[in-house]
């Protein structure tokens, strides 16, 4: 297992009462938390991952989720096992809707 | 119903069948993800947990009866308990007791002990069998739901035959060892686990049901399952727990293995039961097959 942790800026996210989840740590799969975080300019990420030695690739997709959305003021915690770039990406996107009170 | 209009609670989340189980919006959970902590256990191996160590419990109501619900997620390591998520059912089933809800639902899909978890999974899955059969001595009904995609094996196999009834799909399976177990152990020539039709004609929901093991049978289905749980808990009676029951009980399973111990498939034990055609069990739908069952002899 690998933790990783990133800051990526990013514009304010509207103020969300509640934490929010999505996905299920399976093959493949991944489960992402999020909630408010210390700074509302700022997405904090903190990312367990049983794949080892994929920190880059990690910075790259998710650094791409904070520069394309309003995800600023968030802790988003993710837990992973073994999911790709692209459900990574999808699964962020789902989380935040969530989290801003959109679909279920 | 066509295929295409159901809802699979085969394939559902744990989170997707509470929210399709539940009378709309009623769910409160109890230990959400935020408030929760994954699995030490698992950390100390080196492998990521989930926030939920793979179970969520929780309030809500059934056709407006207030019930406690907890289910277990599959995908997250096979739905298996480790030493919290097994302390979140216990103290579930254990708060039940004091605030008397109507009935616990359990929505089971698990393979049983989290081995990763050693003593502490075997621990946590006796402390839930005491615990269910705590609330049902207290009088609380407690309500198996049976059809995720790990059926209910080994330790969970047994919480599921000691609630008080079990609503299961044919997709569902219930045994103790599961398949790729016994075949471990025993050999190929005892059990072929390869043999997914086999398998299911073995532990499959349509062969419990036959059996008398299961309540009902209803398709896979969410809102089919939602029914099934509501028709049993408008007309459930938790007996009163005694000796005469347990005895009655026991020479039921004594005459059941005097009657099928040697039968090596479902399809000789369907026949011994009286089934005219037992071939044609698998492929025949939920409606047949319930009608099937109430034209036995018994």
């Amino acid at each position: 297992m690998e933790t990783l942790n990133f800051r990526f800026n990013s514009k304010p996210a509207p103020p969300a009462a509640d934490p929010a989840l999505c996905g299920v740590v399976g093959s493949g799969n991944l489960e992402i938390l999020i909630r408010p975080g210390d700074a509302p300019g700022v997405c904090q990420v903190r990312i367990k991952t049983s794949a080892r030695g994929f920190g880059e690739i990690w910075q790259a997709v998710v650094g791409a989720f904070a520069a394309d959305h309003l995800a600023g003021g968030t802790m988003v915690e993710i837990n992973d096992m073994g999911a790709t770039p692209a459900v990574v990406s999808l699964r962020l996107a789902q989380v935040l809707a969530e989290y801003r009170g959109g679909v279920q | 119903m066509t295929r295409s209009t159901r809802k699979s609670w085969f394939e559902a989340t744990a989170r997707t069948r509470i929210a399709g189980l539940l009378d709309a919006g009623s769910f409160c959970e109890i230990m959400p993800p935020a408030e929760s902590q994954p699995s030490p256990h698992l950390a100390q191996l080196d492998l990521p947990g989930a926030f939920d160590d793979g179970v969520v419990i929780g309030c809500g109501q059934i056709e407006k009866r207030p019930v406690f619900v907890a289910a277990q997620e599959g995908q997250f390591m096979g739905g298996a308990v480790g030493e919290i998520h097994g302390a979140k059912m216990v103290g579930l089933l254990r708060r039940a007791v004091e605030e008397k809800p109507a009935a616990v639902v359990l929505l089971i899909d698990s393979g049983g002990v989290r081995l990763h978890e050693a003593n502490a999974g075997l621990i946590a899955i006796s402390e839930i069998m005491r615990a269910v059969l705590d609330a049902r001595a207290a009088g609380l009904p407690v309500i198996a739901l049976v059809g995720g995609s790990c059926g209910a094996f080994g330790g969970m196999g047994i919480v599921a035959k000691l609630c008080s009834a079990i609503v299961i799909s044919e997709e569902g399976r219930l045994a103790l060892s599961g398949p790729e177990v016994i075949e471990t152990v025993a050999g190929v020539e005892e059990f072929d686990a390869r043999d997914r039709a086999l398998v299911w004609r073995v532990t499959g929901g349509k062969h419990r049901y036959l059996m008398g093991d299961c309540a009902a049978l209803v398709e896979d289905d969410i809102p089919a399952f939602r029914a099934g749980a509501a028709e049993l808990l408008a007309a459930w009676r938790e007996p009163e727990p005694g000796i005469a029951q347990l005895r009655a009980r026991q020479k039921m399973l004594e005459d059941r293995l005097a009657a099928y111990g040697d039968f090596r498939d479902g399809l000789q034990v369907w026949a011994a039961l009286g089934v005219a055609q037992p071939e044609t069990v698998p492929s025949i739908d939920r409606d047949s097959l319930v009608a099937l069952k109430e034209g036995l002899p018994t």
